[in-house]
């Protein structure tokens, strides 16, 4: 992407960068030269010549700046000068070392990678079960977690309202190695459409249902008119059994988990809104942002959390 | 003595601080006014649409930009966090630039896509329910203030006369577009498109 950066200068505009900074220096040593005072000797009678400003008969010696303070004016500009010649400032003159912004970036990146690329290949070779059990791999895989992943699940992997816990046993795609690293690579989409069409003695009777299937308190009656709605409408995702479909993403209505259950709402109504609105969970691909080596890793530490328990 | 000169008009000592002054802006500025790399849009930039123009206005409404900057820099340590150093070609459209000078909170340049929106909505109620350390303001009244777009069409033609290539018909349809929107839509709709148009962020 060299473009972005290395977009030279016309020759006329190089010529005025050039020319004004150049100029600018020449006129500020021109200056300090021309109204440098050297002379403070005394005339004849013992006076030495003053700038003319009195106030209450105190008059302003017009003396000589201290010459190490002259000294440094000098410092500056050969400072100038010299930074100047090193590094790009004049027009298109790129300086004698070459530096740029972006060549700096580049040697940055590059020293890092090849410290840590070995690392994580070493990583990368060994499967995810075990890597999980690596302590020292497992260090290293909570900073990327926290750095990444806690924003939205908790930095202690618990999720949160609308955002899944990482430490139980239910997943919505699926806990194994290779539907964390396709969560990861791809990120996931969970469309849950609204059914307010059903009407609301309908999406009473589901919720009724729906609280049924995990042994919650619910109406009986009301539950078991849902079941038929439940069957042509839900089970499809859910499945008959509302087990769920790891898929789709379509979670297990059976195991009293419930992602958008917000604080302080009940179970029931948590249900009403989900099917009134629907859902649309999202978590972003992250491998675009972490970059591949380190998917593998956290992967394995998303694995290891269940290992805690 | 003409150092006395200067000394005893301030008028004219001002003027002349105004054009020592000036020479550095001369050789610092003037020549990015035309240089490619600051006037042309990095390839795939549009303009933002009538809700993420809204959006960005209350972005500057509510102050995000004292806390927030957008201006990932070119160090290995930003690009690991945030992606792909902002270009001068990204900012073509901003009037003004957001690019902020201070990092209470993290850099939103290349925020767009990094969350899901229902994830926007919880932080921006309030920061604590999904980050618990945060110490961001809680910002629930954007929940309840819905957009009338009546200035929208007026704000594009606006940016257009300073060179954003809004056509007619998005000017004609911006209030139609947000009309009886959240403010909080306008706004995530704005974050989700920072720092989107340059492609490999890693």
């Amino acid at each position: 992407m060299n473009y972005l950066w290395n977009d030279s200068l016309s020759g006329f505009w190089s010529a005025w960068v050039i020319v004004i900074t150049l100029g600018s220096i020449g006129f500020a040593f021109w200056l300090l030269y021309a109204n440098r005072r050297t002379d403070k000797t005394p005339d004849a009678e013992g006076n030495v010549e003053t700038t003319g400003h009195a106030a209450d008969g105190i008059e302003e010696y017009d003396n000589p700046l201290p010459r190490w303070w002259f000294q440094l004016y000098v410092a500056t500009v050969v400072f100038a000068l010299g930074y100047l010649l090193l590094y790009p400032g004049l027009g298109n003159f790129a300086g004698v070392l070459g530096w740029t912004q972006e060549g700096q970036w580049e040697e940055e990146v590059a020293e890092a990678e090849e410290r840590f690329t070995p690392i994580f290949a070493q990583y990368e070779e060994i499967p995810i079960p075990d890597l999980a059990e690596d302590e020292e791999a497992m260090r290293v895989a909570e900073r990327i977690y926290l750095n990444n992943c806690a924003v939205c699940h908790g930095s202690n992997a618990r999720g949160g309202y609308g955002f899944p816990n990482l430490t139980d046993d239910n997943w919505l795609y699926g806990g194994e190695p290779e539907a964390l690293l396709t969560t990861l690579h791809q990120g996931r989409n969970g469309l849950m459409p609204s059914w307010q069409q059903l009407g609301a003695n309908n999406i009473e009777n589901l919720t009724q249902h729906v609280l049924a299937l995990s042994d919650l308190e619910h109406e009986e009656e009301r539950a078991d008119q849902g079941a038929a709605v439940y069957a042509s409408v839900c089970a499809a995702c859910h499945m008959p059994d509302g087990t769920g479909n790891q898929a789709l993403g379509a979670p297990n209505l059976t195991n009293d988990i419930w992602l958008y259950q917000a604080p302080g709402q009940s179970v029931a109504d948590s249900i009403r809104q989900t099917l009134r609105n629907g859902r649309n969970g999202h978590m972003p691909a992250q491998a675009s942002y972490i970059g591949e080596e380190r998917v593998h890793l956290v992967a394995a530490y998303v694995y290891s959390l269940r290992l805690e328990e | 003595m003409k150092h006395e000169i200067v000394e005893k008009n301030v008028g004219l000592l001002a003027v002349l601080i105004l054009v020592v002054i000036s020479f550095g802006g001369l050789a610092e500025v003037v020549p990015l006014f035309f240089q490619k790399q600051t006037t042309e849009p990095v390839e795939g930039l549009e303009p933002l649409s009538a809700l993420e123009l809204e959006g960005r206005g209350i972005y500057r409404r509510e102050g995000c930009v004292g806390c927030h900057s957008q201006m990932v820099r070119p160090f290995r340590a930003e690009t690991e966090r945030y992606g792909h150093y902002s270009v001068a070609g990204e900012s073509v459209y901003e009037h003004n630039f957001l690019w902020g000078s201070k990092r209470t909170g993290p850099d939103l340049a290349r925020v767009g896509g990094r969350y899901s929106d229902d994830w926007h909505r919880a932080h921006m109620y309030n920061p604590r329910d999904v980050v618990p350390e945060s110490i961001m303001p809680a910002y629930p009244w954007l929940f309840e203030n819905t957009l009338d777009g009546q200035d929208t069409p007026a704000k594009m033609r606006a940016l257009r006369t300073v060179g954003v290539p809004y056509t007619d018909e998005q000017i004609d349809g911006a209030t139609e577009a947000v009309r009886g929107e959240q403010e909080i839509t306008a706004l995530i709709a704005y974050l989700q498109q920072l720092g989107t148009v340059l492609e490999g962020t890693r």
